[in-house]
């Protein structure tokens, strides 16, 4: 394998006492699309701010494009286009102004600016919204133009910190075609999410976070391969006995799990299991089956669900 | 939708030196053409303000001064030519002032585009001497126009008066940038608006011998004058616009005393917000 574009090795990021990234490593190749998993405060979007090469770590070294940020920060950021979580559009000016004004901040001449511009409308499918002023867009709209915005210098790596937070389902889903096409085309891509979905879509290769630290890593399929099973069978019996009912049930499967209003039971075959609980005389108010996703990892290793 | 034309990954456009020489300039490039979305209300003040100002106080109050000390005048002056000069100062450090609290709030704050700035090869210096710079674009246009009402109003006597132009511009650089740097630091606004307002602009607006020469005031009071940007640079603009007296020394003492406000001022907020985009 090539090197990697980003390494780091004990990164730490401390705000006082609070510890947002604990000691992490982790490598990035060139033409991956990588990802951090975890819950809202596990320290990913500090870690993204330091690859970012805007944040100052506490320890640890990172090197990102064979650079250390500390030492040369404006030249690594030369390269990159990032997303931040929250969409900090400059709400004064138009939608192609954005654009224009930030190629500028990348010292690229005036022309190619223009065309690019124009080129990033059609992308993020804003063209009719060219000399419309930031504040009357969509959350959506705005989303997509944070991430053509990034797309100005031609980056070698793109970073989106949790890129469809907020967004209806459409929405999400003609950003993730939009950011698929940039894999396709071979971009680096560093992505935050929250969303087990996200990150099985979006992902070649991610880290799971929790309270800053790494508690796994590899591709959504292989760490639902480690960490669970197959199948996961979802049944509801009613939120004051799901627990009564865990327990009779803990011995028919790999695994099991209570969360407040439903109990998971972790399985290579979930409809066969079914049929056993039904045959020991469990009667479910509901009953799901289906495939392990990164939620299951994620719960397994923390005991905890991603979004609480 | 295509994605015809969109290249990554491949091209190293960036000029990492040029942004390094000009970054300020592309930071002030942009906030100006903020401040155009706007401009008419901004001229509207810059044009009103002197024209009330100097038709009540001017005029008005000073048509009742004239009469009361007779062909002395204040300082050898009607009361309008040794107003106007302190009205021009306060004119460039109020619109300084503007310029640099609130997109320095905006920028951190409102709508967070300093960090956005940042993801760029921009640095956190770069964007605070560019913020400084559309301020004194501001102050240079605001001051043009008070100066030309104030030659319309014949507050203009001396010669070489043109000079108080500039003089004024540089004070409004100066508390501007000592504004910006404190503005880099602030975590909860309101109470800055209300202490800026109430405790700061106001007493140096009163106290820094505006409308009346300093030394009238109670000598225990005389130091708000001698600390404010204000007094000094009304002080020049009263020698440049009519030739009030002051010594070469006091020349010196006032140019300094501005000028190290500036550069504090600038090497603070420099630092502030290069800190404060690192946390």
């Amino acid at each position: 394998m090539s090197n990697p574009l980003i390494s780091a090795r004990g990164l730490t990021k401390k705000f006082g006492d609070f510890t947002a990234v604990n000691g992490i490593d982790f490598d990035v190749f060139k033409g991956e699309s990588f990802g951090f998993l975890g819950p809202n405060g596990a320290g990913k979007s500090t870690a993204m701010r330091i690859i970012g090469a805007t944040a100052q770590r506490t320890s640890g070294t990172i090197s990102i494009l064979g650079k250390d940020p500390e030492l040369h920060g404006p030249q690594i950021r030369a390269h990159l286009g990032v997303v931040p979580q929250q969409d900090n559009l400059d709400m004064h000016l138009t939608v192609s102004e954005n654009l224009y004004i930030y190629g500028r901040y990348f010292g690229l001449p005036r022309k190619f600016v223009k065309g690019k511009v124009d080129e990033l409308l059609a992308f993020a499918q804003l063209e009719e919204k060219r000399d419309t002023k930031v504040e009357a867009l969509s959350g959506g709209m705005k989303r997509r133009l944070t991430i053509a915005r990034a797309l100005v210098s031609e980056p070698e790596i793109l970073i989106l910190d949790e890129p469809t937070t907020g967004l209806d389902p459409q929405a999400r889903h003609i950003l993730w075609d939009r950011l698929f096409r940039l894999k396709e085309q071979g971009v680096t891509l560093l992505i935050t999410t929250h969303f087990m979905d996200e990150a099985e879509q979006l992902c070649d290769r991610l880290i799971v976070m929790d309270k800053g630290s790494i508690m796994a890593e590899g591709s959504p399929a292989s760490l639902i391969k480690d960490y669970s099973t197959k199948e996961v069978l979802e049944l509801r019996f009613g939120s004051d006995r799901n627990q009564a009912v865990a327990d009779s049930l803990r011995a028919m499967c790999d695994r099991i799990e209570e969360l407040p209003d439903r109990v998971l039971m972790y399985t290579e075959n979930g409809e066969a299991l079914l049929e056993k609980i039904y045959a020991a005389d469990f009667h479910p108010k509901t009953s799901l089956v289906r495939r392990s996703s990164l939620e299951d990892v994620f719960l397994r290793l923390t005991g905890r669900t991603l979004i609480e | 939708m295509s994605l015809i034309g969109i290249r990554q990954g491949s091209l190293q456009l960036v000029d990492v030196a040029r942004v390094q020489s000009r970054g300020a300039l592309y930071v002030a490039q942009s906030r100006i053409r903020q401040m155009m979305k706007w401009i008419w209300i901004i001229l509207g003040f810059a044009i009103a303000n002197p024209v009330m100002y100097l038709i009540s106080v001017g005029i008005g109050l000073g048509g009742l001064i004239d009469k009361s000390v007779g062909p002395a005048g204040i300082d050898g002056v009607k009361y309008l030519t040794f107003l106007a000069p302190a009205l021009l100062a306060q004119a460039a450090i109020q619109g300084t002032m503007d310029e640099t609290v609130f997109p320095t709030l905006e920028g951190f704050k409102w709508s967070k585009t300093f960090y956005s700035m940042n993801s760029t090869p921009l640095t956190g210096r770069q964007i605070s001497n560019g913020i400084f710079l559309a301020a004194i674009f501001r102050a240079t246009y605001t001051v043009l126009l008070y100066f030309g009402v104030m030659w319309g109003f014949g507050a203009i006597k001396a010669p070489h008066a043109w000079l108080a132009i500039p003089t004024a511009i540089f004070s409004g650089a100066c508390f501007g940038a000592l504004m910006q740097a404190m503005a880099g630091k602030l975590e909860d606004e309101n109470i800055f608006f209300t202490v800026l307002g109430r405790f700061v602009m106001m007493p140096l607006f009163m106290f820094s011998g505006t409308f009346f020469p300093l030394t009238s005031m109670p000598f225990y009071l005389q130091w708000i004058g001698w600390i404010s940007p204000l007094w000094h640079a009304t002080e020049l603009g009263r020698h440049l616009t009519y030739g009030h007296v002051i010594s070469p020394t006091m020349v010196w003492v006032h140019f300094i005393f501005l000028g190290s406000m500036l550069a504090t001022g600038l090497f603070f907020s420099g630092r502030i917000f290069a800190k404060r985009l690192a946390k």
